[in-house]
């Protein structure tokens, strides 16, 4: 049963996959001007373009065209940054990582945080913890990301300057610090290219991974300082939506019957509310999670630009309004098939967290 | 006709008047009886205040440099006669930004500019989405494939992404920023207006009405429509708080509103390096952008709980 309705969602996100790739495929092609120069840069002469156009075959018919960009993203091949003169998957593996440490402890923090003050809020409803929880939340939700970001470092690097709560405002490393990747660590050698060479590339530049598995602490101390205020920055809108979620999900539940049942027959506060509301009242809050997350990948564009990390969503702003086509393709790509693929499992845990769903 | 029976018909005419009004008054009230609601209609009133006022309020104008007219600096702190500033100095709420302009003045300006994007952009998306909710809801087979297809697709991409996606298409500029928005917010709409058009198609007062030889288009907005008013309402308000919020972020990339205008997002971005040594051009202009962004958050979910019969019970 459960295999099968994985199954189905999975066929079901195919048709939004082929959605995916017509819409980054026109993107390039709506945008004002040749493609030519477009991709190739102002600079680019007549014989250039000619050949390029050739080569990329844009003088073919436009489904010719768009089964040859489908055949290119399948084999993973992003082609070139005319700006950066670089394959653009050497591009995402270097700047993948800062944005995917950013989001996970973003959604991390806002989860660990969010949850309980919503449960909190919830079990003593009405008193001034559940007040305070909500008029914070809900200027949480009302904060835009870049002020937030901005109003952070301003207080914790400059206001707070020589304390010892100083944090730095922008980078991910401070200049001289090692980050090794583990496979050098180890004496491993790795290829220029191929698949498993990008996967170790990847995983070398999550600088927490990275040091936790060498054991190197300081790199560990100064990754996770310079992580502080974008992860708050970052963080809030998220840690804000789901504590009202968590919140009014749980006070539905809690109104029902079988729950003054359980307190009835002798269990514990703490039992009730754990084993019994909380399980029920999950599925809007994983599902308020799975939103979260892209609202997270659009504000980590702000948050990268206002903090100094060169991630995945700076680059893509920069390639915009560069005009770098090959990476506004490519990356535009990597970000919505990832939100499918999220959900995707949110849909799947949905499943699993309430059997009737399979039953659709 | 008797006169008895007469006044009975016109006593059932009155309850029928009463109850067709008692759905809304009870949802004034309920909202009245919030007290975040009701912080949020304030703040909403003052801001409409100030967006119509500007003009007269604004102690100089939006775009009006003070260099040579006043003893004043670039990014000079506020000055505050209140708060014991010299009273020799001219006085500037919000202190002087880059170009050496009055920053309170141009604060006062961006209400206006800010209530016209969330509810243009939102009036935008709401018209379109019940159109193709409506359209894929009533019809089905074939129509709701494609269009919620599409839907989903747009939902596909992070929404302030595929904004600056739409934006580069267009080019830069408030006008296409709002389009953007108003693009991406279709989907919302669509969806909702599609649910509310599944929930009564089958009921027995719109089969009658078809029975009737009602057309599809009289069906829809005089038999349909009002039963999708009410989640449309309160995600609209929603809505606009988002919207708010996307345009203010595209304006802050420099993808939205350009220079002069005095665009919160806008006036935050081109102020964003000099946030350690003039932190009030960063401050005010993001406490703004907050505000508003926040009264359209509490008046949406008052109106949520205040609509939602099966709510009135929660607190």
């Amino acid at each position: 049963m459960m295999i099968q309705y994985i199954l189905r969602r999975f066929l079901a996100s195919i048709p939004v996959l082929f959605g995916i790739l017509l819409v980054t495929f026109a993107l390039a092609r709506l945008i004002p001007g040749d493609p030519c120069r477009a991709i190739l840069g102002e600079k680019a002469t007549e014989e250039i373009c000619a050949r390029f156009i050739q080569e990329k075959g844009l003088d073919k018919p436009i489904l010719i065209q768009f089964g040859i960009y489908i055949g290119e993203m399948a084999r993973g091949d992003f082609g070139n940054s005319f700006r950066l003169g670089m394959p653009v998957t050497r591009l995402l593996v270097e700047r993948l990582p800062t944005t995917v440490e950013l989001s996970i402890s973003a959604l991390l923090v806002s989860m660990i945080i969010g949850i309980p003050l919503g449960i909190i809020s919830a079990v003593k409803h009405n008193s001034w913890l559940d007040v305070g929880t909500m008029v914070w939340a809900n200027i949480g939700v009302s904060m835009p990301v870049f002020w937030l970001g901005l109003m952070l470092a301003y207080v914790f690097s400059l206001l707070l300057k020589d304390t010892p709560f100083w944090l730095p405002p922008s980078g991910r490393l401070s200049p001289g610090v090692a980050d090794t990747p583990f496979y050098q660590v180890w004496g491993w050698t790795v290829a220029e290219t191929g698949l498993i060479p990008g996967i170790l590339k990847f995983l070398g530049r999550l600088n927490i991974f990275n040091a936790l598995i060498t054991g190197n602490w300081e790199l560990l101390k100064n990754a996770v300082t310079h992580l502080i205020l974008p992860t708050l920055a970052l963080g809030t809108i998220p840690m804000a939506i789901i504590a009202r979620m968590s919140r009014s999900a749980m006070l539905e539940v809690m109104g029902q019957d079988y729950i003054r049942t359980a307190r009835a027959k002798g269990l514990r506060w703490f039992t009730v509310i754990m084993k019994h509301a909380f399980r029920n009242s999950l599925l809007p809050i994983v599902t308020v999670i799975g939103l979260s997350l892209g609202a997270l990948l659009g504000g980590a564009v702000l948050t990268e630009t206002i903090f100094g990390l060169s991630g995945v969503g700076r680059t893509l702003y920069e390639a915009i309004t560069a005009r770098d086509y090959g990476i506004v393709q490519a990356f535009t790509l990597v970000i919505a098939v990832f939100f499918v693929v999220i959900n995707l499992i949110v849909d799947i845990s949905y499943a699993y967290l309430d059997p009737r769903v399979r039953l659709d | 006709m008797s006169a008895e029976t007469k006044n009975i018909a016109k006593l059932d005419a009155e309850a029928m008047t009463l109850e067709s009004v008692s759905m809304w008054r009870t949802a004034w009230r309920r909202l009245f009886r919030r007290r975040s609601a009701i912080a949020g209609l304030i703040i909403l009133g003052v801001l409409t205040f100030i967006a119509l006022t500007a003009q007269w309020v604004a102690p100089y104008g939006y775009d009006q440099v003070l260099i040579g007219k006043e003893p004043v600096k670039a990014r000079q702190a506020p000055c505050i006669h209140l708060l014991g500033c010299p009273k020799d100095q001219p006085q500037h709420l919000a202190g002087i930004d880059g170009n050496v302009r009055d920053q309170f003045s141009r604060l006062l300006y961006g209400a206006r500019l800010s209530l016209i994007v969330g509810i243009s952009t939102v009036s935008f998306a709401i018209v379109l989405g019940t159109a193709l909710g409506a359209i894929a809801g009533y019809f089905g087979g074939w129509w709701d494939t494609i269009i919620m297809r599409v839907m989903d697709v747009l939902l596909a991409f992070p929404s302030l992404l595929l904004a600056i996606a739409i934006v580069t298409v267009l080019g830069p500029g408030l006008i296409n920023a709002l389009l953007a928005i108003g693009i991406v917010d279709i989907p919302i709409f669509a969806r909702v207006m599609r649910a509310s058009v599944l929930s009564v198609r089958e009921m027995e007062f719109v089969s009658a009405t078809r029975a009737l030889g009602g057309n599809p288009f009289h069906i829809l907005f005089r038999r349909i429509l009002p039963n999708a008013l009410t989640p449309l309402i309160v995600q609209g308000t929603l809505g606009i708080a988002s919207a708010i919020l996307s345009a203010a972020a595209l304006s802050f990339l420099g993808l939205g509103a350009q220079p002069p205008t005095p665009e919160w997002g806008a006036m935050l971005g081109a102020e964003r390096n000099q946030v350690f040594t003039a932190p009030h051009l960063v401050f005010y202009p993001g406490f703004m952008i907050m505000l508003t962004v926040l009264c359209f958050n509490l008046i949406g979910d008052g109106m949520r709980d205040a609509l939602d019969p099966r709510l009135a019970h929660v607190s």
